[in-house]
């Protein structure tokens, strides 16, 4: 509390100072300003069509998805000279079932080229063991254990006809910060230098991420429904953790 | 039409009054005594420290009434205090388990609650690591309160008086969950049981001192007893086997951590207030202080993870039994227990 009061005071003057010698089109020392990430929720290259839609895993099973919600937490920002910053207090939990929450807004992000980018799919180590949260991190947005205190980072609800499961049901709740079963995983992309994240103060730019449902269930483990339906934390959650580390997330462009 | 304005407005006026006279129930009536979180001379200083969540007068008001209040759960019958009743130091007396609502009868027994400042994990498996989000355990689980989070903020969002207490609270008629959280853990938070007679002799308070049972018993206490039930909250805080069962039928810690070394351990109980919290153990099997005692003098199982310092049970001669009785009913703290600040008003 008391530090950010702190930042925030230290801030302003910034703010106010920079806004005064801003230029269009130059980067100013000290400005800031905002960019957007879209997340494009897709399966194995088709858009993601909650409770309709049958897909396939690796293994030629089907499945269809009816809930698909993650967390995107601790963005930070590289330039090519090595400096980086990190997105204070971002914490975005994005849900296929709401349109709005897909499509996400930065602001004061200093103004810069950034050529890597890089986030926590999931909530930290220490969030996970904080007091009571709000924002994207309230309770009540059904991704916290109570039993157990913790940040469900993953959840993916469905069905297949290969789970022998009730009703044939996909559970996967993904979550859990200890070891041996920590499934805290970092997504890191380069930006390509020729066309880098220009954050500029006349320019918004949106970034466009493919995100591939699908990739829970390949990667380094190829998971069959017939042996594993239902996850709550634990080893099977690491399997996923492992598995979506690399595949869940694909930069595809960007629009400066 | 002026004069016709000012009579409709006079009435207005007073039947807004004769409404709030009529709503006088449901007001709180603010404590008069600041409320402050105290730290007993004999306490190392706590975990929680309310630096992210200021200790007011009303904030402490609306916790209690929340803990209070059996609106809140599924069937609207169970509050925080129906399992957590003050003249039993916050824990139910005579439940083996917890009862909740739709008399769904839980698995463990209701453990009590003071002295939450100082402890890093919550419940008998030490599964909520944060006072703050600890409510949310028992707020959902099927057997306790049944209900969830937002349907509990959609309740006090449309129930007078409480946008107003929270207004009085927190400066907003915003109700959302981090704040119903947060004004909870100011009323259990501030709950500190350290005035016993055991605090008093520790704190060399007005010539309090032990009588020679009391003594005797505390002597063999600390030869005994301390390893797992650590001053000066007679608890260590770890989790332990301590040979109820051969094969305990809950498996207890291990549900947290997935661990088979932790199979049938539990939280060392706190012994403070020890002499109201009956029944013991996380299964409430034991109804009395002998029964206990006599358990770690001839009851302990080899169970898989039993506690090393437990191999050969804590053999004890029935002097010595009445005398480490005698020094555990000295953990008594009357004060709290009878504090009305902490009753249901």
């Amino acid at each position: 509390m008391k530090l950010s009061q702190y930042l925030l005071a230290l801030v302003c003057p910034i703010i106010i100072l920079s806004s005064c010698k801003k230029s269009n089109d130059e980067v100013t020392p000290d400005s800031k300003s905002t960019f957007s990430i879209e997340f494009e929720n897709q399966v194995n290259g088709s858009p993601l069509v909650l409770n309709t839609t049958t897909y396939k895993n690796a293994k030629g099973e089907d499945f269809k998805i009816n809930v698909f919600k993650y967390y995107v937490s601790n963005i930070k920002l590289s330039k090519a000279d090595g400096t980086t910053y990190l997105i204070p207090e971002s914490y975005f939990l994005i849900d296929a079932s709401k349109a709005e929450s897909t499509n996400i807004t930065l602001k004061n992000v200093p103004t810069g080229d950034y050529t890597k980018i890089e986030y926590t799919i999931g909530v930290d180590y220490a969030r996970n063991f904080a007091g009571a949260q709000t924002g994207a991190l309230d309770p009540i947005n059904g991704m916290f254990w109570t039993w157990n205190s913790g940040y469900i980072f993953v959840k993916l609800e469905g069905t297949s006809p290969q789970s022998a499961a009730t009703g044939n049901m996909l559970t996967f709740h993904i979550g859990g910060v200890t070891d041996p079963n920590n499934t805290i995983r970092t997504f890191a992309t380069d930006i390509n230098t020729a066309n880098p994240l220009r954050v500029r103060t006349d320019g918004k730019p949106n970034m466009h991420f493919i995100v591939n449902a699908a990739a829970l269930f390949t990667g380094k483990t190829d998971i069959s429904f017939a042996t594993l339906n239902f996850t709550m934390g634990g080893a099977n959650s690491v399997i996923v953790a492992n598995n979506y580390a690399n595949g869940l997330f694909r930069l595809d462009h960007i629009h400066n | 039409m002026l004069r016709k304005i000012t009579v409709i407005a006079v009435l207005l006026i007073s039947i807004a009054m004769m409404y709030a006279c009529s709503k006088n129930e449901d007001e709180l009536t603010p404590e008069e005594k600041k409320i402050t979180f105290s730290v007993p001379a004999n306490f190392p200083a706590p975990a929680y420290n309310f630096e992210d969540n200021k200790l007011t007068n009303a904030g402490f008001a609306l916790g209690k009434k929340l803990f209070y209040e059996a609106r809140l759960s599924a069937d609207k019958s169970v509050s925080c205090g129906s399992c957590h009743q003050q003249f039993a130091a916050f824990t139910q007396l005579d439940h083996k388990v917890s009862h909740g609502v739709n008399n769904c009868q839980g698995k463990r027994n209701t453990p009590p609650l003071f002295n939450l400042a100082w402890q890093k994990a919550f419940f008998w498996d030490g599964g909520v690591k944060n006072i703050e989000t600890s409510p949310l355990n028992a707020i959902t689980d099927a057997c306790e309160m049944g209900t969830d989070i937002q349907t509990i903020v959609a309740f006090l969002k449309n129930t007078a008086p409480y946008p107003d207490l929270f207004k009085q609270a927190f400066g907003s008629t915003e109700i959302n969950s981090q704040l119903i959280l947060k004004s909870i853990t100011q009323f259990t938070a501030v709950l500190v049981s350290g005035n016993s007679k055991y605090d008093k002799v520790m704190r060399k308070e007005s010539g309090t001192s032990f009588t020679p049972t009391e003594q005797a018993g505390y002597n063999l206490f600390k030869e005994k007893c301390t390893g797992c039930h650590a001053e000066p909250f007679f608890t260590d805080f770890s989790y332990r086997s301590n040979g109820l069962d051969l094969v305990s039928s809950d498996e207890g810690r291990s549900h947290i951590t997935g661990l088979a070394s932790d199979f049938g351990k539990f939280r060392v109980p706190t012994l403070r207030n020890i002499e109201y919290t009956s029944p013991y153990m996380h299964d409430g099997r034991f109804y009395s202080l002998d029964e206990v005692i006599e358990h770690y003098n001839s009851g302990v199982k080899a169970s898989a993870n039993l506690d090393a310092q437990l191999k050969n049970g804590i053999p004890l001669s029935s002097t010595e039994k009445e005398q480490i009785k005698a020094f555990l009913k000295t953990l008594t703290d009357n004060e709290f227990i009878k504090n009305t600040l902490y009753s249901e008003s």
